[in-house]
């Protein structure tokens, strides 16, 4: 099972309502994935040269405000940040790898979610209602956004296992099927010095697009390579600082449907959860086909 | 294409609307399972506001019409027997999967294995339908005025499947004895599926298919035959990277 809900806002008016109506289509893929839930949201992008990591920390007595002074310090300049639940998202006046390093030395019991200028993933164990209410997501604006629902099959019910997972900046991954050969490749990809948070085995898909990325692939070429190393069944969604990515495994075992309107494109496991987002009744609707990499993104201006 | 604004809705005593937005589905499908078939009872019955649910109007065996006003999602009409069942819109993976007899219109596109196993009836689907499309048919004529996509009549046994469209790879792979006619191009054939010559009785067949779906305007003589070439029945191991 497993579901996953993607939205792609084309214009300011339906960017307003990304929170509200991704949380509407992780209520329907409630029953695909009532274990745990979690998203990615683009939104609010912050100047070049500035990042944004998003943070989760296991102990709900943490002090958000130190780390924000903390990282105020030790990056000389003023640190934004804002709560969510069990995470934080801070706007930091340097680049990205510099505050990731910060942050893996200094405070290595906070989980790193994504980093970026404008990725904010939050997922946690739990219902997805329960999640959308407790991380308050209907209230937020992005530009894009996708969400999963899992229902575990292969690793542990975890915040740690749950998606998205973060594979480089600006970039996530979520899947809905199961790999087969996930520990041989995360042996392979740890020999390459691709660290893993856990024994997921959507995470080694994430580790494995992170690997080919940083050995100069394009995205298309990296999911392209997925057909031929992962061996199991998936449909994947990847978020883009642009837009997004979607791959089904060559025999489309998981379901994956598709619509677009003259405001948004929507990438869903099952209609119904597209019938919900407004304007869903006018859109075109469209099944991926097995094996090809779509993409959408926004063409800069 | 939109949902919704299909049917007109007349003031007809022999129709009854059931409204999703306001009734449950098992509601619905407890209403169409307690049918009989006796004078006085509704012959049409409208589902509005359909919405994307799963197993909308399965397990029907009355002769009683069925419009579906919009997208359905999965197993829409399964396991039909005597009905006549028209969707609106788009349906979901697995429309129409084990008719027995009756008939299932989608007037948008199907998503994968439309029609599976399938043993009588007729499937109608006038835009495309995705992967598996008639998978282990078993008797259903399936009728696709659009493309189909991947691995199209897997291992189907027996019935007839007309594409007006193109069919895309692996079709008929270990087919046995269903009859494929395609029109448009075939991006390839499975395991143990060849064209055949078109006799005939094929022509009048394509024919009869097309003019039962209510198809007009496509002329029997642009399709191509596809069935079992029958190498794979049983187990030889000269064929063995074959199955």
């Amino acid at each position: 099972m497993c579901g996953i809900a993607g939205i792609y806002s084309k214009n300011r008016a339906t960017a307003e309502r990304v929170g509200e109506s991704i949380a509407l289509m992780m209520h329907e893929l409630g029953d695909r994935g009532p274990d745990s839930a979690g998203i990615a949201l683009y939104r609010e992008p912050v100047p070049e040269g500035d990042s944004k990591v998003s943070l989760y920390s296991a102990d709900p007595g943490v002090d958000w405000r130190l780390v924000v002074d903390e990282l105020g310090i030790a990056f000389d300049g003023p640190v934004a940040h804002s709560v969510r639940a069990s995470h934080a998202t801070f706007h930091v006046p340097a680049e990205a790898a510099a505050v990731t390093e910060w942050l893996a030395l200094n405070r290595p019991e906070l989980r790193l979610m994504s980093a970026g200028r404008s990725i904010e993933i939050y997922k946690e164990k739990g219902h997805p209602d329960e999640f959308v209410r407790r991380f308050t997501l209907s209230e937020l604006s992005a530009s894009h956004a996708i969400a999963h629902t899992r229902m575990a099959t292969e690793s542990r019910v975890t915040t740690e296992h749950s998606h998205p997972f973060s594979t480089g900046l600006d970039l996530c991954l979520v899947h809905n099927g199961s790999l087969s050969n996930h520990n041989t490749l995360r042996r392979k990809l740890r020999r390459e010095g691709v660290t893993f948070q856990t024994d997921n085995d959507s995470e080694v898909a994430a580790g494995y697009l992170m690997w080919r990325m940083r050995e100069g692939a394009g995205l298309e070429e990296a999911l392209s390579g997925c057909l031929e190393d992962l061996d199991g069944f998936y449909t994947f969604a990847v978020g883009t600082a642009d837009g997004f990515a979607v791959l089904r495994d060559p025999i489309a075992c998981k379901p994956a449907v598709m619509a677009e309107t003259d405001d948004w494109v929507a990438i869903a496991t099952e209609y119904r959860a597209i019938a919900v987002i407004p304007g869903a009744e006018d859109a075109v609707v469209w099944e991926p086909e097995p094996a090809r990499v779509y993409t959408w993104e926004r063409v800069a201006a | 294409m939109g949902a919704g604004g299909g049917v007109t809705l007349v003031s007809d005593p022999t129709t009854e609307v059931v409204d999703l937005a306001a009734t449950s589905l098992r509601e619905l499908n407890s209403r169409l399972h307690a049918l009989t078939g006796a004078d006085g009872e509704p012959q049409r019955i409208v589902v509005a506001n359909p919405r994307g649910r799963h197993n909308i109007a399965v397990g029907l065996d009355v002769p009683v019409e069925v419009v579906v006003d919009g997208h359905a999602g999965y197993y829409c009409a399964g396991m039909n027997k005597l009905a006549d069942v028209r969707i609106v819109g788009n349906c979901g993976p697995g429309v129409a999967e084990n008719m027995m007899s009756g008939s299932v219109v989608v007037e948008g596109n199907a998503s994968q294995s439309a029609g599976a196993t399938g043993r009588g009836g007729l499937l109608v689907i006038r835009s495309n339908a995705a992967g598996r499309c008639g998978i282990s048919l078993k008797g259903t004529d399936v009728v696709v005025q659009g493309s189909i996509g991947p691995m199209g009549a897997f291992l189907a046994q027996t019935g007839r499947m007309v594409v007006c469209g193109d069919a895309g790879d692996g079709l008929g792979d270990s087919i046995y004895e269903a009859r494929l006619y395609v029109r448009g191009s075939v991006a390839g054939l499975g395991a143990d599926c060849v064209e055949k010559e078109m006799g005939e009785q094929h022509l009048a067949e394509v024919r009869e298919l097309l003019e039962r779906a209510g198809v007009s305007g496509v002329d029997a003589a642009d399709f191509r035959r596809y069935g079992s070439a029958r190498r794979l029945y049983n187990f030889d191991i000269d064929h063995a990277g074959e199955y």
